[in-house]
């Protein structure tokens, strides 16, 4: 269980988080909705242990966050916008080169298998170079997966991809719900967004505006919903 | 794997790339080599004066070609996010750093002993007789740069003007490094007693241990937000 309670982010006198407050049950996938600087992505980067809070803490179940980071980096897979791959390394190694610094046991079996859920076994020993957008963001899933993190955070997953390879993430994402890991999602896309949650958040300037259970609301009136909280700014 | 393991993974990792990009390398020596090329037409060959500078300009080649790997050494990390990954793996931020100063030692390293040879040739010095103490002092002052300068391209590589920010941080801590090197290798030319170099290397030696322990325990608050 992940718990945020009143987590800030300042960058100077700029305010990106101004107080979060959150529970996330084990295996719970919630997508979190939110314009553009509404802090959604500095959340992410706190929660992946990339950036420091200004004040405020994240237990996971139960520990300090920030005390225990790198264990907890063990339990933790990201998938962002970025890929997080080597161009000049072949799938293979760029998975290997991971492997070693998650102290993967029997890493080449983990490795071939990890490729293989992801369609790109056939491509193993090719440049990510030669890699279409839609290949490159499987083969991120299937780093980010490598070493079977029970938390995934994605942040954006869904940028750059054609129509194609937005269906197969989501044919992926499914797939990982259904394992019952604790999946939580940043995306602009409502219809993605929506269609994988259980549960949902909308953060405004810094605030979550609005956390529901999916079965709470009706899904075709979100939209409707979800630009009235924005427009009040938080306060609808 | 255990700790050396990981810093090996992430050196191993930086050749890797480099030998199938050879970017950097190609880069440094093309540099170095000008460098030694062009001081070169400056003064005639076994003049007391070529005898006098020879020192100063084959630091000015390793310094400056030095200067342009430690630039991309993190440029490439930066481009699809792949610092990012490494700062999510669970592997200590200090295990990060001397996997990338390792790599760093070893490309500047290439870099300066191919240009050796090309650098007693074209200026007719006699070397012969000091080769390994040279190698020492090489050596010694290659891993004092780029101990701090992988730390101050870390830092660099956030910023707009990364080419001109890393010379900037650079050039002022490094200069008992450069200063060393440059009167070491001197001292050598000159056939000076073996105390006056040591004296030198000493100095080399100290700022490397001290420096290699202070940005090891430094990076990790160089690279978080």
């Amino acid at each position: 269980m992940i718990v945020v309670k009143n987590l800030t982010k300042s960058f100077g006198t700029q305010y990106a988080l101004r107080g979060i407050h959150l529970e996330i049950q084990e295996g719970t996938f919630l997508s979190i909705f939110g314009p553009n600087g509404a802090g959604k992505t500095t959340f992410i980067r706190i929660l992946s242990t990339l950036s420091r809070p200004s004040t405020g803490e994240i237990l996971i179940d139960g520990k300090k966050l920030q005390d225990h980071a790198e264990s907890f980096r063990q339990r933790i897979g990201v998938i962002g916008h970025s890929t997080f791959l080597y161009d000049e390394l072949t799938a293979y190694e760029n998975l290997q080169f991971y492997a070693r610094l998650y102290s993967i046991p029997d890493a080449k079996a983990r490795i071939h298998q990890a490729l293989e859920e992801v369609g790109l076994k056939a491509r193993a020993d090719d440049f990510v170079r030669t890699f279409s957008r839609g290949m490159q963001q499987r083969l991120s899933i299937a780093r980010a997966m490598l070493h079977q993190p029970d938390i995934l955070l994605l942040d954006e997953p869904f940028t750059g991809l054609d129509q194609h390879a937005s269906f197969m993430l989501m044919h992926w994402l499914k797939e990982l719900k259904n394992e019952k890991r604790t999946i939580l999602l940043v995306t602009h896309d409502l219809t993605h967004g929506l269609e994988l949650a259980e549960h949902v958040a909308i953060f405004v300037r810094g605030k979550v505006a609005y956390f529901e259970h999916t079965d709470h609301f009706d899904e075709s009136e979100f939209q409707n919903h979800y630009h009235k909280v924005v427009a009040a700014g938080g306060a609808a | 794997m255990n700790y050396l393991g990981k810093i090996l993974a992430i050196a191993y990792k930086d050749l890797l790339h480099e030998y199938r990009s050879r970017e950097t390398i190609t880069t440094m020596m093309i540099f170095s080599f000008l460098v030694v090329v062009i001081f070169n037409f400056t003064f005639d060959p076994g003049s007391s004066y070529a005898l006098e500078a020879a020192p100063g300009i084959i630091w000015v080649a390793f310094t400056f070609s030095g200067m342009l790997g430690l630039n991309r050494s993190f440029i490439y990390e930066i481009d699809k996010g792949c610092f990012h990954g490494l700062l999510l793996s669970p592997v200590d931020r200090g295990a990060i750093y001397l996997g990338k100063m390792i790599g760093n030692i070893i490309f500047m390293t290439i870099v300066e002993l191919l240009t050796l040879p090309l650098f007693i040739v074209l200026f007719n010095l006699q070397f012969s007789n000091y080769l390994l103490q040279l190698l020492v002092i090489i050596v010694l002052a290659t891993i004092g740069f780029a101990a701090v300068g992988t730390l101050f391209s870390a830092i660099a590589v956030n910023t707009k003007a990364r080419e001109i920010m890393l010379p900037i941080l650079l050039f002022p801590v490094v200069v008992p490094v450069i200063l060393s090197a440059v009167n070491a290798t001197g001292s050598l030319l000159r056939s000076d007693d073996w105390s006056q170099v040591f004296a030198w290397i000493r100095i080399l030696l100290a700022f490397d241990v001290i420096f290699v322990a202070i940005c090891y325990a430094t990076f990790e608050y160089v690279v978080e937000e």
